[in-house]
């Protein structure tokens, strides 16, 4: 693990700061990531089905593994496609 | 250094390794001065086994004893009394050994000397980790642990720290090797940085040098260009919310220049030289990181100006035919210091055909005029980097700096009616109650100055264009570069 000094002037917490939730969900695109876990996709689809119903639009994903993080590719498409994303466990 | 080293057993102390044909060697002489009966304790940085036939063994592939000791080359036998080492022998020297054991004769056989081999706690590939290890207490940064899927450079665009460029990731390692660079403490206190107005230590300003790619030998440049940036003359605060263009120029005079390779010559105001860049990035890193001084928040500029990653020069002080702009800021000649402009550019003067200085220098005045705008007076600063190839020109006729600059004074006096508001068809200029029926100065007195710098062949000068000038502005600011 790399362990970096804090070039700042440590007026602010060290860590990283949350990316700014979403004022409302009417209009936006959010992600469901199925993580490849059993019954995921169950879980994921009242998901949808209450996301859709408060007027917002659900692409879903799927990572080939959840035993491993997300390939770069996928975490960057989600980035750009969507405003905020749902990642399920489930067994 | 915060802990102590570890204490050594009393008596003989001999440090080796097994990678080392001179330990070898010595195997059975140590065996000798056990079997005197001398307390002998054997360190070993490699393999806990080695050597076999010698009690007690103690293991120190962690190098914590080595490392403490300043243990340089194996073998080493050390002498302890008291806990504190007396006496110290590097390598094998039959003399020497028998005289730091009080036995003899030792190492029948062997030849009379054999020199050792290098410690491990010396090794280039490990010292720098054993450094950061037993010295990490020195630094007082807060540590940012990463996960272990973040990669070192994103997270610093992540957090904020990079001026849109990627930066060295600032290890303790790497920290610990800048702060070589200077005598100073990295506690001291050096400046209290704007916008935020934070205390910056030696350490902080070590932490974003080395993000800024610097070497250590840059540091106390870099040190002395924060202390002249934090100065109420200078006025970062200002300089970083105004709208203007200007950000700071960082121009290097005395011996440090060339000690740590800096560029005077041939493209110093460009890319390339690696003192030149990071020096001037360092600075700009202090600003955005300590002060809090970023774009779009207290930085207010309308363009910016690409110099605001990094502007920093040597003057050619060998080749110019005139005092330093040090020198003539009232330091010795020989002392190195920094002096800090609010600047932007540069901005070019082309002259190719004047072979006097009658005819340079108005030149020199048409293109100074032009400053900001050509018909605004007393406000603004520049400064007139000259070329080798037109300070010849001045030279070759004897003209010196006080010359130049008293001609520069006599042009560059402007007829009100020609800069007041209106005249010329245009709006801007000096309003016709200050300007009608004088002469006004372009600059006041210390808002034009000189530096010779540049490549021998060009016949180009450069004009750095400035902010306000003056005690509601930025004034020059030089500062000495300390060890």
């Amino acid at each position: 693990m790399t362990t970096l000094l804090d070039p700042t002037g440590e007026r602010r917490p060290a860590e990283r700061p949350r990316a700014p939730r979403l004022p409302a969900l009417a209009g936006k695109i959010v992600a469901l990531l199925d993580i490849s876990k059993p019954r995921g996709n169950v879980f994921l689809d009242r998901f949808a089905e209450q996301l859709t119903a408060r007027g917002a639009t659900v692409r879903r994903y799927t990572k080939p593994t959840f035993t491993k993080p997300a390939p770069p590719d996928l975490r960057k498409r989600i980035a750009q496609e969507c405003d905020a994303v749902i990642e399920a466990l489930a067994d | 250094m915060v802990d102590a080293p570890p204490r050594l057993p009393e008596g003989l102390v001999a440090v080796v390794k097994r990678d080392c044909p001179t330990c070898g060697l010595v195997v059975p002489v140590l065996g000798e001065i056990a079997a005197r009966g001398q307390a002998l304790t054997v360190y070993t940085q490699d393999d806990p086994s080695f050597p076999a036939t010698i009690a007690p063994r103690v293991d120190d592939h962690e190098l914590v004893v080595s490392w403490h000791h300043r243990i340089e080359t194996v073998p080493t036998l050390l002498k302890v009394e008291d806990g504190r080492e007396v006496a110290r022998t590097e390598g094998w020297s039959r003399a020497d050994w028998e005289q730091l054991t009080g036995v003899s004769p030792l190492g029948a056989g062997l030849p009379a000397h054999r020199p050792g081999c290098g410690s491990r706690s010396v090794d280039p590939d490990l010292a720098d980790a054993l450094r950061a290890r037993f010295e990490g207490d020195r630094l007082k940064a807060r540590r940012i642990e990463l996960g272990a899927i973040e990669d070192e450079i994103e997270t610093a665009y992540d957090r904020g720290w990079t001026d849109g460029l990627p930066v060295v990731p600032p290890t303790a390692a790497r920290v610990l090797r800048m702060l070589d660079g200077t005598r100073r403490a990295p506690g001291e206190v050096v400046a209290v940085v704007p916008p935020d107005l934070v205390p910056v230590t030696v350490e902080k300003v070590a932490i974003n040098a080395v993000m800024a790619g610097c070497k250590p030998e840059y540091l106390p440049v870099v040190l002395a260009a924060v202390e002249a940036a934090c100065t109420d003359a200078f006025n970062m605060h200002g300089l970083l919310c105004t709208t203007y263009f200007s950000g700071p120029v960082v121009v290097v005079n005395g011996p440090i220049a060339a000690q740590i390779g800096m560029n005077s010559g041939v493209n110093c105001m460009g890319q390339g030289n690696r003192a030149n860049a990071t020096i001037g990035r360092a600075l700009q890193l202090v600003v955005r990181n300590i002060g809090g001084g970023v774009p779009g928040g207290i930085d207010r500029a309308a363009f910016g100006a690409p110099g605001k990653y990094t502007f920093c020069f040597a003057e050619d002080e060998a080749g110019s035919p005139w005092e330093s702009l040090s020198v003539e800021r009232g330091f010795a000649p020989g002392a190195s210091t920094v002096t800090l402009f609010s600047g932007h550019g540069p901005s070019a003067i082309v002259d190719q055909i004047s072979r006097t200085p009658e005819s340079l220098v108005r030149t020199f005045a048409a293109k100074l005029r032009a400053v900001s705008h050509p018909k605004l007076v007393m406000a603004m600063s520049a400064v007139l980097v000259v070329s080798p190839e037109h300070a010849r020109v001045f030279a070759a006729a004897g003209w010196n700096k006080a010359r130049l600059r008293k001609e520069l004074d006599a042009l560059l006096l402007l007829d009100g009616d020609e800069i007041t508001r209106g005249a010329g068809g245009i709006d801007e200029g000096v309003p016709a109650e200050l300007a009608r029926g004088r002469r006004l100065p372009k600059f006041l007195g210390p808002d034009l100055a000189i530096v010779h710098a540049g490549g021998t062949a060009g016949m180009f000068s450069a004009i750095i264009e400035g902010w306000v000038s003056g005690p509601r502005g930025s004034q020059l600011t030089t500062q000495e570069v300390r060890p």
